[in-house]
């Protein structure tokens, strides 16, 4: 009893990641502010098998490469305050573009459920999607749900449950990118690894700074200071 | 090694087309994912949401049915709102009668009485019943057009008037949000990328009434501009006066805009893609339960918590008398002259300045002042209220001009922290308190010059 999970909620704009949010927390929920800044997130609980998951509504973003605030904001929550579990929100009537931001997030972090909503809009528009082969190729849980029918949400719960508790591992099917940029990854990454150790993923810090992220580089200056190695 | 090092190794590696690269693989997998894992059996499209699309932003109805949406979306809470108005009045009205009872029968102290009832209940009771029903009325109906798709449709209309004035489509969704606060539109301008665009739409949000003023433009237009109308026919003239100043206040927003991108924001808007999502059904019930409880009730307490101190200040400063005139007339008659030139009077100047911490205030405060020299002590009905208005020599042009100087002042002190908290920059927050406040002097002193000028008046 009493353990309590923080369990972030990202996704793309218009994909009812806040219908899914106000569905699981009910009214049980405030806003508070973040680190320093002025960003107030939405913020939940739901009890489920005698645990507290703390849900946390990022802003919804269509990208993490932190072009506008926004996405600054939902990229540093998932890297910098690492939360437990995140669910990436997507709209099963267009996955191909919001596929997109769930890649994103799985290269900056582990423990992530792919959630696929508005799974009834999706029917009835002859949609149809073959989770398994999704998680399969993705390595963590996809599950499909509709929040405005509260449908799937016990699958959901569980699906954290099970994360949480260690009883699913998730391990994200690392991007492949083009052999160039595969090689500058490789000369870096150990440098990298050197300065942030475990706790963020060198691969992607490295992938930041060849794209020239500052905003990143500023950010883990200010987070991790000139500290030679952390840990 | 540092980071900084690492940044200038990397960037060395780097090459201009790798983001392009980045991107490109993204896509690619998303696209195989899709191949993979998905079928699409019926390949029945979404065809409603197109057509619905044709109408909505076509170019030649999309406009009209916007001006017609925000027509009625304003009828129905000027409508709605006024008999709730008045019975919430009376039944506080008839509950100050026996505090008031209750009082003398403690025998308390007749400062007492003046501070807690005459101060505290009737300025904390009037926002509630003027502010209440107009909210519980409007937020909800917003908010099931927002659910329902229509917004992004809103600022896509409006996405070319805003590229011609050099700002940012996406400005019309946060001036939307300006309808119900602009301290929090002010946060939401975080969904316009680049710097300058967005501080074109922070300096400029406070054009758009929030809610604080509502109160203020529906009670003076429904007085003074729908006066001679009765029945429904009233609540349509309102209507029309209140999208009057409304259009009034974007027209004002597109100009600041277009000068400030002249000059001090000088560039080029940026482009950007914006999605417009299927229409969806919106959950009614949910929807008009969840607004009304959450936004509605957050922002009215917000209203009183900040009522309940100023109406006791504005007691408080009506009944502490210096020599034989109160601290709050010397105020006034020293604002006087320069409220006259606006058209207004000192008592509203000074409503205006102690309404900085929240604007719903404005109104209860220039009542209280009144009150506190006036003969008619208890306000019952809209009737009483304005007779007030005429006993201090209020016409047309007095209620005009202070609802648009109530449109165009500088924003609310919530607003303002918040526009310092977004820029971190005192130089913008000061221009944002500034350039509103020299239109809204502007405004009112041009138009009331000209009425005597012509002697309209």
């Amino acid at each position: 009893m009493g353990s309590s999970y923080r369990i972030a909620l990202a996704g793309n704009p218009n994909t009812g990641k806040s219908t899914l949010f106000n569905a699981l927390t009910g009214l049980r929920q405030h806003t508070g502010n973040w680190a320093g800044k002025t960003v107030s997130l939405a913020q939940g609980n739901v009890q489920y098998k005698g645990k507290t998951f703390h849900l946390i509504d990022l802003p919804g973003t269509y990208s993490l490469f932190s072009n506008s605030s926004d996405e600054e904001v939902a990229r540093n929550y998932i890297v910098f305050e690492k939360p437990d579990v995140t669910v990436v929100v997507l709209d099963a009537t267009s996955l191909e573009r919001n596929f997109n931001l769930a890649l994103q997030v799985l290269e900056m972090t582990k423990n992530v459920i792919i959630c696929i909503n508005l799974i009834d809009v999706a029917e009835k528009q002859g949609i149809t999607i073959n989770e398994r082969i999704l998680t399969n190729r993705l390595g963590v849980p996809v599950i499909k749900i509709s929040a405005r029918n509260k449908k799937g949400f016990p699958m959901l719960l569980d699906t954290i449950d099970r994360i949480v508790t260690g009883a699913i591992e998730c391990q994200p099917v690392p991007m492949a990118y083009p052999d160039e940029i595969e090689e500058k990854i490789k000369k870096i990454e150990p440098k990298v690894f050197e300065l942030v150790g475990n706790q963020l993923s060198a691969r992607w810090v490295s992938l930041r700074l060849l794209d020239g992220d500052e905003k990143l580089l500023n950010e883990i200056n200010q987070r991790f200071g000139q500290k030679e190695v952390v840990e | 090694m540092s980071i900084q090092q690492l940044y200038m190794e990397a960037q060395q590696l780097s090459s201009a087309k790798l983001r392009d690269d980045i991107v490109q693989q993204l896509y690619e997998k998303s696209h195989r994912l899709c191949s993979e894992g998905i079928k699409y059996t019926k390949s029945k499209r979404d065809t409603r949401t197109e057509k619905l699309d044709a109408i909505f932003t076509s170019p030649i109805f999309g406009f009209p049915i916007m001006l017609t949406m925000l027509g009625v979306l304003f009828y129905l809470t000027i409508a709605g709102a006024n008999i709730p108005s008045s019975m919430l009045a009376e039944f506080f009205g008839s509950l100050e009668k026996y505090l008031t009872a209750f009082f003398s029968f403690l025998n308390t102290p007749e400062w007492v009485h003046g501070v807690l009832v005459l101060g505290l209940y009737r300025g904390t009771t009037w926002v509630i019943s003027v502010m209440l029903p107009p909210m519980a009325i409007f937020f909800p109906t917003f908010a099931l057009l927002e659910n329902y798709g229509y917004l992004p449709r809103v600022a896509f209309n409006m996405d070319r008037l805003f590229k011609r004035v050099g700002a940012h489509g996406k400005q019309s969704l946060t001036m939307a949000m300006g309808f119900g606060c602009n301290a929090a539109a002010v946060i939401s301008t975080r969904i316009i990328e680049s710097p300058r665009e967005r501080m074109l739409a922070i300096l400029t949000n406070n054009f758009v009434p929030c809610n604080g003023r509502w109160g203020t433009l529906i009670v003076l237009a429904s007085l003074f501009m729908a006066a001679n109308f009765t029945g429904g026919l009233k609540s349509l003239v309102t209507t029309g006066v209140i999208v009057g100043i409304v259009m009034f206040g974007i027209i004002v927003t597109f100009f600041v805009s277009w000068v400030l991108s002249k000059t001090a924001l000088k560039g080029i808007p940026t482009h950007y893609t914006l999605e417009l999502p299927p229409y969806r059904k919106p959950k009614i019930f949910d929807t008009v339960v969840r607004s009304s409880l959450t936004r509605s009730w957050s922002v009215l307490m917000r209203a009183v918590k900040v009522a309940a101190p100023a109406a006791i200040l504005t007691w408080v400063f009506a009944n502490i008398f210096i020599g034989d005139t109160s601290i709050l007339m010397y105020a006034v008659e020293f604002l006087d002259p320069f409220g006259k030139l606006l058209g207004l009077d000192g008592y509203i100047m000074m409503a205006f300045i102690l309404g900085l911490p929240a604007n719903e205030i404005v109104l209860p405060i220039l009542l209280m002042g009144y009150l506190s020299t006036g003969s008619l002590t208890e306000v019952d009905s809209l009737v009483d209220l304005k007779q007030i208005f005429l006993d201090h020599g209020w016409t047309w042009l007095t209620a005009l001009n202070m609802m648009l100087f109530s449109l165009l002042h500088y924003p609310c002190g919530t607003t303002l922290i918040n526009i310092y908290k977004e820029t971190k920059s005192k130089k913008w927050t000061f221009l944002a308190f500034l350039i509103p406040t020299v239109i809204a002097i502007l405004v009112p002193l041009i138009i009331t010059q000209t009425v005597r000028f012509f002697g309209w008046m």
